[in-house]
């Protein structure tokens, strides 16, 4: 379970540039909750993605995972138990080491405990490939071939395979989707809630389609100024429109939308 | 040709070849790999240089080159200990741990700018009578570059070594890995900083000398032997890369006995050196360009005739 209590966050603080990006976010997400999070560039959805991840430090308020204060723990510790997805799908590998490389340095999450002398083993390169033919890429009989030859999609399929190789215990996904082609975003999507599912994971995931935001897990946020200003499950959430939505997102932000991508979803969906 | 190199001196070249490598694979881990320009490595040279020489001359020389690894580790942690601790940029680190290493090199050297090694044992005079008055300068060169080769090799495809290739590639994802960047990058810069310690305590040994000025340009020596190796081997496969490495510390090696063969003033050394580097990392650009050029100047003519026709 994560939970933020009252969590606030300043940037180019005393500068005129000062930017309120959290303001003072409450948040709890149970064990197998999987929300997803809407709302325009600037909202501070990346922000709450960057302080749950520990990529900086909060200016107030506590963060907890398993009700285990982390709000001080470096972001290479937290990455123990949070596996993040971000939009670049340059970000999660190693573009000169091989995919079995890049497997191996994820599968360190799982046990501390082993040598830092040892080697990749027989026993893990099977797991490897078993699990690589799960992603139907044909990746498995690549496993010598440098990250850098994958295209964008197999990339980020790969990231989310090694970001959950070792199930954390929130997985976040920061539009994990976006530069990819329309056919493949939906198969990495449809992996998402796969892998997701199987391992019952707590996951968010930020999204401009307002579709998948409805359509995907159990629980719908929208952010905006810093604030959580929507958060619907059940069955409020199974009779909402993405239509809906937007209306929710006007009346809760108090003025009209300015994200072209979230009209345009209207649009689409 | 023949006169230009008899066998003597192409040994002698392979020696201070093999020799050199060191340094050359320590940059291949600190820049290569870590993608850290180290400039430490010139005072770090001439450090296990001194530290070597004094343990020899204490009748040690075989221990003396424990000992130097020993203190380019030393000097290796101070460098990471300043970009990771306290956020200095890596050049800058460099060069500061550089400037401080000049005074610690002429305290170790006892505050004089030179020792001599010409009354004691070195690990090159112990091993004269086993492989004969020739060889045996070049024999026990080859074999230490080899048994670092082959801890590198291993070293480098343990989850450790696999970190610390991860590091220089994408440090988001070492992080993501459960892994503290700060800690792959000083064990990387601490080897690296041993490996170059080696050579400087070896080349004492070699020339039977300390000066305090040795290990000046070392980076730019260094650098050169790393890409003219990358340019001709490549560098699909770490072991190719470090194979370059050796390969190119030779090469640039026979290129500069070349030079003195020819009466080139030692003096111009250094330029000689300066150039030959320019080339090499200049090398993969113009080859690229030129094949380029060939294209454009194909597809200019092609139209013309094309024109012609009709």
């Amino acid at each position: 379970m994560l939970k933020l209590t009252n969590v606030r966050k300043v940037f180019n603080q005393g500068t005129v540039n000062e930017k309120l990006a959290l303001d003072g976010v409450n948040l709890t997400v149970e064990d197998g909750d999987f929300a997803t999070i809407v709302g325009s560039n600037g909202a501070g959805k990346s922000t709450l993605f960057n302080c749950i991840g520990g990529s900086f430090l909060v200016d107030e308020g506590s963060i907890f995972l398993d009700n285990r204060d982390i709000t001080f723990v470096p972001e290479y510790r937290r990455a123990v138990e949070i596996g993040r997805l971000f939009q670049d799908p340059m970000k999660g590998t190693a573009p000169h080491m091989t995919i079995e490389e890049n497997l191996a340095l994820a599968y360190l999450r799982a046990d501390k405990k082993k040598s830092v002398f040892s080697r990749i083993s027989k026993e893990e390169r099977t797991l490897f490939r078993e699990r690589l033919a799960l992603l139907e890429m044909g990746l498995e009989d690549r496993m010598k071939q440098p990250v850098g030859l994958l295209s964008g999609g197999q990339r980020q399929a790969l990231t989310l395979l090694m970001a959950t190789l070792v199930p954390p215990k929130i997985l976040l996904l920061d539009e994990h989707t976006a530069a990819l082609d329309p056919a493949t975003a939906d198969k990495v999507i449809a992996l998402t809630k796969r892998i997701v599912e199987e391992n019952h994971l707590a996951c968010l995931m930020i999204t401009h389609n307002m579709h998948s935001a409805l359509e995907m897990g159990n629980r719908t946020l929208m952010m905006d100024a810093g604030r959580i200003v929507l958060d619907i499950r059940g069955e409020e959430r199974a009779g909402m429109t993405v239509d809906g939505l937007l209306e929710k997102f006007s009346a809760g932000a108090g003025k009209k939308l300015d994200n072209d991508r979230i009209l345009f979803s209207k649009v689409e969906g | 040709m023949s006169s230009l190199l008899s066998l003597p001196v192409a040994i002698s070249a392979f020696e201070l070849g093999f020799i050199y490598a060191l340094v050359a694979l320590a940059l291949f881990l600190s820049y290569s790999i870590l993608n850290i320009a180290d400039l430490s490595t010139d005072g770090c040279f001439t450090l296990g240089c001194a530290v070597g020489a004094q343990v020899a001359i204490m009748g040690h020389p075989v221990l003396a080159l424990f000992v130097a690894m020993a203190a380019g580790v030393c000097s290796g942690y101070v460098m990471s200990f300043l970009q990771t601790k306290l956020g200095v940029e890596s050049i800058l680190a460099g060069i500061i741990v550089n400037t401080g290493l000049y005074t610690v090199n002429l305290a170790v050297m006892g505050f004089s700018s030179n020792l001599s090694l010409f009354k004691c044992e070195t690990i090159y005079s112990l091993t004269k009578d086993w492989f004969g008055p020739d060889w045996y300068k070049l024999v026990v060169s080859a074999a230490i570059v080899v048994v670092v080769c082959m801890f590198l090799k291993w070293f480098l495809g343990t989850r450790l070594g696999l970190s610390i290739r991860a590091t220089g590639d994408n440090e988001d994802m070492v992080r993501a890995s459960s892994i503290n960047p700060g800690f792959t990058i000083t064990v990387g810069l601490c080897v690296s900083g041993a490996m170059t310690a080696l050579s400087g305590c070896l080349i004492g040994q070699y020339q039977k000398s300390c000066d305090i000025n040795l290990g000046t340009g070392m980076v730019t020596i260094a650098l050169a032997s790393l890409i003219i190796g990358e340019t001709l081997v490549g560098k699909r496969t770490v072991t190719r890369r470090m194979i370059g490495a050796v390969l190119g510390s030779c090469i640039y090696r026979f290129v500069i006995a070349i030079a003195l063969r020819l009466h080139m003033p030692t003096e111009c050394l250094k330029l000689v050196s300066a150039v030959i580097v320019a080339i090499a990392i200049a090398a993969p650009y113009l080859k690229d360009r030129a094949v380029f050029q060939k294209r454009k100047l194909a597809a200019a003519s092609a139209a013309k005739g094309g024109r012609k026709s009709c």
